[in-house]
């Protein structure tokens, strides 16, 4: 029984609820949600042990065999995500204990947090498609609470378009999922794949397809991002990180998902698109970081840039593309989070968030400077920080495929990336500090950990790539072979 | 001004009653014949909803003290736990039993865990449809 499985869903619901009942008890509730996170991280390592050894694990709700039932897969690349995920959501939580401030607090910040982190990990490890909705839903809903929570009229604004722009897409996810049953009468992804390999992947699965594609390129980030700037801006820090790091990298593990294993098989349409759309996301987002004023703008054009990049890896669809995807996707989660962890407290340090109107940050905050240099050189991909290794597998995927436009974009998009960060290194943190000595704001304890325990995390992926280079490699077989992940689902039910 | 609204009130009382039934029916009907925790709870909702209209706010408050977004959370735990409580005798998550008991008085029953699962559904739905009419009404 792999009830296991369930586990990273169900626990952050239960405490979540539990929470509810502490409202007042702020302190209890900043414990209950910290111990919750780390037992998922260490479910979710333990897990990844598992499939190490005895393949993809399975659920299946109730014992309704697939293609009936609604289960749960774990296989490398959704547990890695799951452990990824979850610990910067605890790192993101450590970040909030010291600078949230009591009005979250007491308006159910640490439940929301943990649904969000629910949903997450439920779109990772969901089996059926239309489960995936659901656990979307999850994540949307709670990240609505979390953008709008504060009621600041900006907040306002940009949380309405926001809800406004997922709604749309959510209604456009279920006409999909009404297509993709008529056609194929199933909604269990390894079903879905198996039908589609036997019956070929006519136009009409390949507009479904493209439906699917529209749906979470808007989710990801992918091209259709021109909601994602603003409603990143809004929410206090430690959401902003929380959103960076998970919600646009849920949409783009859906896009990898699909593109490997429902609908691989008309990949000069597919594919091909995927990639122009992955090299004008890249190219816009380098335009929208370098004309970018403020910290704001730029970090969030980076994310942009970032989800990008990884989807060449998907666009040129080799084991050595996915395998940097992957890599890119883990790292770019970290990286991200710590990103705009900095950055928040930089606009929190200063009260500014022009980037000409800071000056010497470092003198005050060494470290902090430091660990922003350490980001900026992961971001670039410099070793041995965690961008490397993604970064050079997914330019000898992209070799492999002769796709070469791709090949220059991706890398003349790092030098963007280092031009629009340096810049803000060069004028916030160097330079003369326009802060006395009297006035500065000391960088609060637990977020100070925060930065240190990412900054470790980025150390980790790229020093100790080698350690993680089995599960990234069991992770690219299984998405290039989903034969593996279809008998492992259907093997005993069909 | 105070509004005269003693036929409403006279027929609100009658009729809540009615509708309360009418939701409890539905409640214990479900899984077998159409209804179940979901409509039951709307009705019941409804019920609740309909009392704070034809009352104030702060009569009702004071009759039924409950913090309805707790309501909504206890139906939440109620239905997860029923979820996780097949955890503990290793069987597939969700699984859920029943079974035909001898009850004095009653005769022979059909208990099942469905039902448990399905209050905690009806609560939620109670909770949240209150908590949602209450919080449109607060603003002025």
């Amino acid at each position: 029984m792999n009830n296991i499985i369930v586990l990273p869903l169900i626990i952050p619901i239960m405490t979540a609820v539990i929470l509810v009942f502490l409202r007042r008890d702020v302190v209890l509730q900043r414990i209950i949600a910290l111990t919750t996170m780390i037992f998922v991280i260490g479910i979710s390592i333990l897990l990844l042990q598992f499939i190490q050894t005895d393949g993809i694990l399975k659920i299946d709700f109730s014992g309704w065999l697939p293609p009936f039932g609604i289960l749960f897969v774990a296989d490398s690349f959704s547990i890695l995500m799951v452990t990824t995920s979850s610990i910067v959501a605890s790192i993101c939580l450590i970040y909030a204990f010291s600078t949230i401030g009591n009005r979250h607090e007491d308006m159910f910040f640490y439940p929301l947090v943990l649904f969000l982190v629910a949903g997450v990990n439920g779109s990772f490890l969901t089996g059926d498609i239309f489960n995936l909705f659901v656990c979307f839903e999850v994540m949307l809903l709670a990240s609505y609470v979390l953008i709008a929570l504060g009621g600041e009229k900006i907040q306002l604004r940009e949380s309405l378009k926001y809800v406004l722009i997922n709604v749309v897409t959510s209604w456009i996810f279920l006409i999909a999922l009404a297509f993709l049953y008529g056609t194929l009468k199933t909604l269990n992804m390894a079903h879905i794949a198996q039908r589609v390999a036997e019956v070929g992947q006519d136009p009409l699965i390949t507009t479904v397809a493209i439906l699917f594609l529209i749906v979470f390129s808007i989710k990801a980030g992918l091209l259709l991002f021109f909601w994602l700037p603003g409603s990143y801006t809004v929410p206090p820090t430690a959401v902003q990180a929380l959103f960076a790091a998970l919600l646009t990298k849920v949409g783009v593990y859906a896009l990898i998902r699909t593109f490997t294993l429902m609908f691989p098989l008309n990949q000069e349409v597919t594919h091909t698109l995927i990639g122009i759309m992955a090299g004008l996301t890249i190219i816009a987002g380098c335009m929208g970081a370098l004309s970018g004023k403020d910290v704001y703008t730029i970090s969030t054009y980076n994310v942009i840039i970032g989800v990008g990049f990884i989807l060449i890896g998907l666009a040129v669809n080799t084991e050595a593309g996915i395998s940097g995807a992957i890599y890119y996707l883990i790292h770019d989660m970290v990286a991200k989070a710590l990103l705009f962890l900095i950055i928040g407290t930089m606009v929190f340090l200063t009260g500014e968030t022009v980037v000409k109107r800071m000056s010497g940050l470092i003198q005050y905050y060494p470290l902090f400077g430091w660990m922003y240099f350490i980001v900026l050189l992961a971001l670039i991909g410099v070793p041995p920080f965690s961008g490397f290794v993604g970064k050079i597998l997914i330019g000898q995927g992209t070799i492999e495929a002769g796709s070469f436009v791709l090949l220059a974009i991706g890398f003349a998009s790092s030098i963007i990336v280092l031009y629009s960060l340096l810049r803000i290194f060069l004028a916030s943190f160097f330079g003369e500090t326009t802060v006395s000595e009297e006035d500065k704001k000391p960088i609060p304890k637990s977020a100070m950990l925060s930065f240190i325990l990412l900054t470790l995390s980025i150390i980790y992926i790229g020093v100790g790539a080698e350690s993680l280079s089995p599960y990234v490699q069991d992770a690219a077989r299984t998405l290039m072979n989903p034969s593996i992940y279809i008998d492992a689902i259907l093997g005993e039910g069909l | 001004m105070k509004v005269n609204d003693v036929i409403l009130r006279t027929i609100v009382k009658g009729v809540v009653l009615i509708i309360l039934t009418l939701g409890v029916y539905l409640f214990f009907s479900g899984h077998n014949a159409p209804g179940g925790g979901f409509i039951g709870g709307l009705v019941l909702g409804s019920a609740i909803v309909l009392l704070y209209i034809t009352y104030d706010i702060e009569t009702i408050q004071r009759k039924m003290p409950f913090d309805f977004k707790k309501v909504a959370a206890l139906g939440v735990l109620l239905t997860t736990g029923t979820a996780i409580g097949s955890l503990y005798f290793n069987v597939p998550f969700l699984s859920q039993t029943d079974g035909y008991f001898q009850i004095p008085i009653l005769g022979e029953k059909h208990l099942t865990t469905v039902t448990i699962f399905e209050a905690g559904v009806a609560l939620t739905v109670i909770g949240t449809l209150v908590t949602i009419i209450l919080s449109i009404s607060e603003d002025d």
